[in-house]
């Protein structure tokens, strides 16, 4: 179990893993016209947490706990294939691993004795949950930490997003969170119960919408954020 | 209401598909119909409504090698509640061999109101298999809020995992109708075309629809949300999905 402070490190927005450049797809579920105010931002929060949220504390919680095991070459490489057959999305595909290839930079140069070695050699990165897995392992939190760390990102990601995009309060933005708290930690328990299951049975829970709004984003020329 | 049917195809000595076995039970018949060209046709005929909440219909389909098969039903499904509590399911498992084919695209799944269904599909494909499956799901009849609906649809290509797909709407889907899911949206669905003799196309996006390329192999998604069911099925016709795309995006 790891320190209070080791785990807030982790879950910090300003941890250098390059996580204010991307908004969770709320810049093209802006430009679309579907979240316009506070009311449609905590719908689209809500969605994203049972969707992208949950799959990804899953897998992150799943990389984590595989991370001391003997056979973890392998079982990520797994886990790997078995992330990449959710994410139908090219554009999100390539979006988790240049995450997962900013936290790897992080990750080794912070914990230079820890080897990151064993994760999947993807031209353009590992997939950010499998990273942050074993980012979590080196400060010592436990699968259920991890999946905290990846659902709070899901939400909190989008959400400074939203006061960028949309102009709003960042008290009412904030407070939207704190009233999402009890969902979030709701869905990192989950997801990290359904680690423990074999790879294919981990979650899948998909968001059309969110798939193709992150296509159109990627053909932009202009935009604020990477994702 | 239970029922398990199962379809074998196999070829024979002259090179054509014939039906090794073919057998279901109400409400879940099968009946081969006079098909063009190679291959066999047959139809999934509803043999009673539903399925309703604390149906399990299971179907199994084999394809061997070389063999071409499809699958249609010959009306919609319509998930409706049954006893309180109790959840309607249906499991369709399909393996389809090197060099064979299944074209699975039956009448849309539509979720009334108070419904609890689960539709679970596992799909194998062999390196070399074809596949074209498609999911059309439309959200409550006509002004109708869905009931609680889950689809699952996980594919396999030469023992790897290639789609991984939980979709779920209704009350206990949070956020489903907002706009990270659905965005309102009373329609959705998608086309997987797994086809090692395509040639590979990028990913395209136009409105709500996409075409996106999957990570696991010679395999592509259309995915898309519509207004309404017949829309969504312009969309995802499997003739014409990708030229509309291609036309207006492009690529």
């Amino acid at each position: 179990m790891a320190t209070p402070t080791m785990l807030l490190l982790l879950a910090d927005g300003r941890f250098p893993a390059g996580a204010h450049a991307h908004s969770a797809g709320l810049e093209a579920a802006v430009a679309a016209g579907r979240v316009t105010d506070l009311t449609t931002l905590a719908e689209y929060l809500s969605g994203r947490l049972a969707t992208a949220g949950l799959v990804a504390a899953a897998f992150a919680a799943a990389a984590r706990g595989v991370a001391w095991s003997a056979g973890r070459s392998a079982a990520l490489a797994r886990l790997d294939a078995e992330l990449d057959a959710r994410t139908v999305s090219p554009a999100q595909r390539s979006v988790s691993r240049r995450q997962g290839r900013a936290l790897l930079r992080a990750g080794r140069r912070i914990w230079p004795a820890v080897t990151f070695d064993d994760l999947p050699t993807a031209a353009d990165g590992p997939h950010q949950p499998l990273v942050l897995g074993l980012v979590g392992a080196a400060a010592g939190l436990d699968p259920g930490q991890v999946a905290t760390v990846a659902a709070h990102a899901t939400v909190t990601g989008a959400a400074s997003a939203a006061v960028r995009l949309l102009g709003l309060d960042p008290y009412q933005v904030q407070g939207l969170l704190v009233r999402l708290a009890a969902t979030c930690d709701a869905t990192a328990a989950r997801a990290a119960r359904a680690a423990e299951e074999p790879p294919e049975r981990l979650p899948a829970a998909a968001a059309p919408l969110a798939d193709i709004h992150a296509e159109a984003h990627a053909t932009w020329e202009v935009r604020l954020f990477a994702s | 209401m239970r029922a398990t049917a199962r379809l074998v195809a196999r070829v024979d000595r002259r090179g054509q598909t014939v039906l090794a076995e073919l057998r279901g039970e109400s409400p879940l018949l099968l009946r081969q119909v006079p098909a063009p060209g190679g291959g066999v046709t047959v139809y999934v005929v509803g043999g009673a409504a539903g399925p309703l909440a604390g149906d399990y219909l299971r179907l199994d389909v084999e394809v061997g090698p070389g063999a071409v098969v499809r699958v249609h039903t010959v009306a919609a499904s319509v998930a409706l509640p049954g006893r309180p509590d109790a959840v309607s399911r249906t499991l369709v498992r399909a393996t389809v061999a090197e060099r064979a084919a299944l074209t699975w695209l039956p009448e849309q799944l539509v979720a009334a109101a108070g419904c609890a269904h689960v539709a679970d599909s596992r799909v194998a494909v062999a390196a070399g298999g074809t596949l074209h499956w498609r999911d059309e799901l439309i959200c409550g009849r006509h002004g109708e809020r869905p009931g609680n609906i889950e689809i699952n649809t996980w594919v396999d290509l030469d023992d790897r995992p290639l789609l991984r797909q939980s979709l779920a709407v209704g009350p206990n889907a949070a956020g489903w109708a907002g706009p990270a899911v659905l965005a309102g949206a009373s329609a959705t669905g998608s086309l997987l075309i797994v086809d090692p003799a395509r040639p590979a196309q990028s990913a395209a996006v136009c409105g709500t629809r996409a075409r996106l390329p999957l990570a696991g192999g010679p395999a592509t998604l259309w995915s898309a949300t519509a207004p309404d069911a017949h829309t969504l099925r312009e969309y995802l016709e499997p003739d014409s999905a990708m030229d509309t795309i291609a036309a207006s995006a492009g690529g």
